[in-house]
């Protein structure tokens, strides 16, 4: 008999999301046909192997491997981040050039660089891209702003979604000008009137905006086209992909998204509750945009990138009072539904890991950049598996032997006991490839357990 | 008797301060003399971020308060403002990178520990760190970029600023998210400063201020 969604516990949502991810679909809804026998035993394999890893129930056959790249995909296939964002074969190609030859437990499938001409077509203002105000060769970089200014809390935390529309998107993508002249939706309730609400649809600006929309719409329909027959040929070869899609820490929606870095701090001092009642306002949000995905895409994990809680980026005192509540009840919320949050601790966050440690036990996935990794383990790592640290500067220039010495310190210090993976620290761009292979291979050869 | 400046805004007490400079401006106090308070509290900033005793938010806030004050101020000074006691340092984003947050705070910081900045912005291309070096006979040049991208544009700087005779004359210090001391010896550079503090050491060991 199996269960209703709404009746099952979260522990048997969370193996159930397991048992989804482990037996995929086709784009029918019947099951995938791997390549071969060989190629559904590896995916079996790996994603028995990270399960084990996440759960810390049992130990896996061995510790499993991840390479989490940005661009490398790219540059390792001879093409340009602009090539890879603009060409959707070639960049297809290039990451399963990159999966076939490291050939990890775990991917990242093809999302990383994402459809250039959408971003084009709406005239995306939040990041630079190649050609785009960046060169082709580079890969793409956020331009941080007060795109919500000081005053502006109030109407945030009255109504989310209509402050995205008619003020946060407009201001991030200048084709979505006319949604600053759209109705609130919500004032549409009655027969009398009701036309009223819909008289911006029939002025210029909006229009303009929605035929922008439109083809916005075909391009990312098409790049999403190209993604689905990717991971349906990578997950048919046998290879895994690590999450189904992410959610962010609220004080990050703020401060990476809203106000920017400058502008979160300053209103610590300035508007400490304002921004406090923001971010409980953003939680759910942030909870149901994590579950929602994981759903969708029948798939445990959800990537939570941290960015401005890091160690020196705040104090201890304002991490505990800002960054980690809300921060924690996102991942309260995913868990409850069975997902797996799998935040990337990017930089340094060693001052946090205790703090951070305060989860139950098998229920996250942490990437850990140069945090302290001996001091990870003994913290989250004992309720959460760890993965990364391999350093991005040893990727690029170190020798293999190096990087073999370095994973199989990793290894000693983290494996024991199970509950790491090991990976690289930080998505990286450049790296030498034989440095790559050097870190599968030695969690190949040191990391059976 | 108004209190004291130095204090209030070293404590960040963003409405005291700026009341105590309105205050003074009003009882017609030398602007200077409000600037002069106004940057050692600074440096009392730049200080307690040194021990850890500030962090980021902290830096950030008291140059908001800051910029307030010079607001105020400076519709009632005449003249130039003082000049840097310490040396010329020149700091940039390398070419191809775009982030900024780490290389102001290393700029803000030397800014108040008594240096000549010289902040060339981001995606700066090796032949303007050449130019600024010549322009300016700056003894202290500061390379920043977060991603591993950097590192060859990083590289590429230092050969410029060698090519152009130039390297001899100047101490260069890298910095940045995924720095280390290996990619100092990739690129050619003299230290890696793991943050803003070391960034500060450095120029000051460099240009023998105290």
């Amino acid at each position: 008999m199996v269960k209703e969604w709404a009746e099952m516990t979260s522990e048997e949502k969370h193996e159930a999301l397991f048992a989804k991810w482990i037996a995929p679909k086709d784009p029918d809804g019947n099951d995938l046909k791997f390549q071969s026998p060989q190629a559904e035993k590896a995916f079996k394999e790996s994603i028995t192997r990270i399960k084990d890893a996440i759960q810390m129930k049992k130990l896996p056959d061995r510790v499993p491997v991840f390479v989490a790249p940005s661009f490398f995909p790219a540059y390792y296939a001879g093409i340009t981040p602009q090539e890879a964002m603009y060409d959707y074969d070639k960049c297809c190609m290039a990451f399963k050039k990159f999966i076939m030859d490291f050939e990890p437990d775990g991917n990242l499938g093809a999302y990383v660089p994402g459809p250039g001409k959408f971003f084009e077509i709406l005239d995306y203002k939040l990041y630079s891209w190649p050609g785009h105000g960046v060169a082709p060769e580079q890969s793409y970089q956020c331009n941080e702003g007060e795109y919500m200014t000081a005053d502006e809390y109030d109407k945030l935390i009255e109504d989310p979604s209509n402050y995205f529309t008619h003020s946060y998107l407009p201001r991030v993508f200048g084709k979505l000008d006319g949604f600053q002249m759209l109705p609130t939706l919500t004032g549409i309730v009655e027969m009398y009137g009701v036309a009223m609400n819909f008289i911006p649809f029939g002025l210029p600006p909006v229009q303009a905006t929605y035929k922008a929309l439109f083809d916005a719409g075909a391009e990312a329909l098409k790049w999403m086209g190209a993604m689905g027959a990717f991971n349906s040929e990578i997950t048919a070869a046998g290879y895994p992909i690590i999450a189904a899609g992410f959610t962010k820490a609220p004080f990050d929606v703020v401060g990476d998204t809203l106000r920017g870095t400058r502008g979160v701090m300053v209103d610590m001092y300035r508007q400490p509750d304002k921004l406090l009642e923001a971010m409980d306002r953003l939680t759910p949000l942030m909870i149901k945009m994590g579950i929602d995905t994981a759903m969708m895409a029948g798939h445990p994990i959800i990537f939570m990138p941290l960015h401005k809680g890091a160690d020196g980026f705040l104090s201890d005192e304002q991490f505990k009072k800002f960054y980690w509540p809300t921060f924690k009840k996102v991942m309260m919320g995913l868990i409850a539904e069975g997902v797996v949050p799998m935040p990337a601790a990017e930089g340094h966050w060693t001052t946090r890991l205790e703090i951070m440690s305060d989860l139950p036990k098998g229920k996250t996935l942490w990437m850990i950049d140069q945090s302290d990794i001996a001091k990870a383990k003994k913290t989250i790592g004992k309720v959460g598996c760890l993965f990364g640290n391999v350093p991005s500067d040893l990727l690029v220039v170190g020798t293999p032997q190096q990087v073999k010495d370095y994973v199989k310190n990793l290894i000693d210090t983290c494996a024991k006991g199970g509950g790491y993976i090991v990976s690289n620290g930080a998505f990286f761009d450049q790296a030498k490839p034989e440095n790559v292979h050097a870190m599968v291979d030695a969690a190949r050869e040191y990391g059976v357990y | 008797m108004a209190k004291d400046l130095r204090k209030t805004l070293a404590d960040l007490k963003e409405d005291e301060a700026l009341a105590i400079v309105k205050e003074r401006l009003d009882a017609g106090a030398d602007p200077m003399g409000i600037l002069n308070d106004a940057s050692s509290a600074m440096e009392i900033v730049g200080e307690r971020f040194s021990k850890s005793e500030y962090f980021i938010p902290d830096l950030i806030y008291s140059g908001e308060i800051l910029k307030k004050i010079n607001e105020l101020v400076k519709p009632k000074l005449s003249g130039e403002g003082g000049v840097k006691a310490g040396g010329k340092v020149i700091i940039g984003t390398v070419a191809g990178d775009i982030h900024d947050i780490g290389k102001d705070i290393v700029v803000f910081m030397l800014d108040v520990s008594g240096f000549d900045v010289i902040d060339l912005g981001v995606d700066v291309p090796a032949k303007k760190f050449v130019d600024t070096i010549n322009e300016t006979s700056a003894q202290v040049v500061g390379l920043s970029g977060f991603l591993t991208l950097a590192y060859d544009s990083m590289k590429q700087t230092i050969e410029a600023i060698k090519a152009a005779g130039l390297r001899d004359k100047t101490k260069i210090m890298i910095g940045g998210g995924q720095m280390s001391d290996e990619i100092k010896k990739y690129t050619g550079a003299d230290a890696f400063g793991k943050d803003a503090v070391v960034g500060v050491s450095l120029a000051r060991k460099w240009t023998g201020t105290k």
